[in-house]
């Protein structure tokens, strides 16, 4: 067997394995599904009339304004609900076992970033449906659609990574606020209920430099049909990743070393 | 009566001391709020343009929101704290003592509640530091420490209840989201009358979230409101009331049954 075939190997059976987990368990589905419901009913439905404010001009309503970040949020908390469960399989003993068995451990990463990406599926097709039944208006085409989807992957795979990361290093799930506060603070501090422009104070500064500001921009402006900072966004969500994919290989072998 | 007080003076202190040492409970429930607020207040700035919004400061608006978000932090670990008893058979072994279903309530609660008054303390200090003016002074201060501290007495009993009926810390946990969206189905974030959603409002006006989170507002932005006050004092009661009532009869089918 090839590296390549034997990566692919491991990384296919831990997929399946964590997939199967999750949808098995309700504990584990409920919350990723019902969090980002949560956010968008109370975003889209309890600020609507942030969307009069003087200088707010979104052409596709607050709700589809709200539906953006709500999307990358749960992408976003994809990855660390899934790091929730790399962390029980190291605390568990499984990861040592399967380190064992796994003659190339980058499959790990792999199966691991694979099971976040079915994550991500359900719970972006199960926010994206609900906001259609609250009435979201979608001006974008199907291309720039593609591009919101694209940004939402990308949004998943780096926090996947660093959950992974954390989770090969911590090995125990008690470490799983550490996972979820850096990813919900760095979100928090985008422009998360107007435009960057329309921002006042200490919170513009800081949105300002948040790399996670080009990534929700982007994909508000492909929801409206009207995208902007394209390049900038997808160029900050890979960089963002390539170097989580170092935290993340740089946990492995420490587990490596240490389990 | 001296009795029943020692027996809860004994768990109240047993309690405090076993959430006091756990700074992974202490430290998101001041800081989280802490931050939503320092986010909210300056991200939704701009809301206070909206023809009608009460006040021109969001800070003074959402100041009450991290007591609410305590009040719920005190739900789920008090409910927490009583589960894990639950599961580990703390609770078994009191029955052989003569403690009553209230002491054991009672103290239960007193770790999540006396978090929730240092919670308070400081979000009103960070407040006022941050340029909260309050409309009702020093006396509308000690006002909504007091029903700050009511509404995490029944939200905490809720907790209670949630422990007793389930008895696994790990339902408790579960139905946190459930206790969420109640809080995001108020008007927490917006006035009523400014809500534009129409079905959102009307689950806002029967939420009685609202009214423990307008009566609380009342005092920073609006002045000695008595209507408000009635509403939210007499919202966070009936929660307290009838939620202390269910664990009470829930703890003893429980302890029935052991």
């Amino acid at each position: 067997m090839t590296a390549l075939a034997s990566t692919l190997h491991v990384a296919a059976a831990l997929m399946r394995r964590s997939a199967k987990y999750t949808f098995k368990n309700p504990a584990l589905l409920v919350p990723s599904l019902l969090f980002p419901l949560i956010f968008l009913i109370g975003f889209a439905g309890g600020l609507s009339s942030v969307g009069d404010v003087p200088g707010f001009s979104f052409p596709s309503g607050y709700t589809a304004f709200q539906f953006v970040f709500v999307f990358l949020q749960s992408a976003a908390f994809g990855g660390v609900f899934n790091g929730f469960g790399i962390a029980m399989d190291f605390e568990s003993g499984f990861a040592r076992r399967i380190m064992l068995a796994a003659p190339h451990r980058f499959g790990m990463i792999v199966g691991y970033l694979g099971s976040s990406l079915v994550r991500y599926a359900v719970t972006g097709t199960f926010v994206t449906v609900a906001a259609l039944i609250g009435g979201m208006q979608v001006d974008g085409s199907a291309v720039d659609l593609v591009g919101l989807v694209g940004l939402g992957l990308i949004v998943n795979i780096a926090a996947t990574l660093w959950a992974a990361g954390l989770a090969m290093r911590a090995r125990t799930v008690q470490a799983g606020p550490a996972m979820q506060i850096p990813i919900f603070l760095i979100l928090f501090l985008a422009p998360v209920y107007v435009p960057l422009d329309l921002l006042q104070g200490w919170i513009e500064g800081v949105a300002s430099w948040n790399p996670v500001t080009a990534i929700v921009e982007a994909g508000r402006g492909f929801i409206s049909g009207q995208p902007a900072h394209v390049a900038l966004a997808f160029g900050c969500g890979a960089a963002l990743a390539a170097v989580l994919m170092a935290w993340a290989v740089t946990g492995l072998r420490r587990a490596e070393r240490e389990v | 009566m001296t009795g029943l007080l020692s027996d809860v003076g004994l768990l109240a202190g047993r309690s405090v001391r076993r959430t006091f040492r756990q700074p992974a409970l202490v430290v998101p429930t001041i800081v989280f709020p802490l931050f939503l607020l320092a986010v909210n207040a300056s991200g939704l700035a701009s809301a206070t343009k909206i023809p009608g919004f009460p006040t021109h400061s969001y800070l003074d608006f959402a100041i009450t929101v991290p007591f609410m978000q305590g009040a719920l932090f005190a739900s789920t670990t008090a409910g927490t704290e009583i589960a894990n008893d639950i599961e580990t058979g703390f609770l078994n072994r009191l029955q052989l003592t003569p403690l009553r279903g209230t002491a054991i309530l009672t103290g239960q609660m007193a770790g999540a509640v006396l978090l929730a008054f240092v919670g308070a303390l400081i979000y009103l200090a960070v407040g006022l530091i941050a340029g909260v003016s309050i409309a009702t002074g020093v006396g509308g201060a000690l006002v909504l420490l007091v029903l700050a501290v009511l509404i995490a007495v029944g939200f905490a009993a809720i907790g209670a209840l949630l422990a007793t009926r389930t008895g696994s810390s790990q339902a408790v946990q579960g139905m946190f989201p459930l206790i969420f969206v109640l809080f995001f189905l108020s008007s927490m974030s917006m006035p009523r009358n400014l809500i534009g959603v129409d079905w959102f409002r009307t689950v806002a006006t029967w939420n009685p979230i609202s009214y423990l989170v307008e009566g609380l507002r009342s005092l920073v932005i609006a002045g000695w409101d008595g209507a408000a006050l009635a509403k939210g004092f007499g919202a966070a009661l009936a929660i307290t009331v009838l939620a202390s009532l269910a664990a009470a009869a829930s703890l003893k089918t429980r302890m029935a049954r052991t």
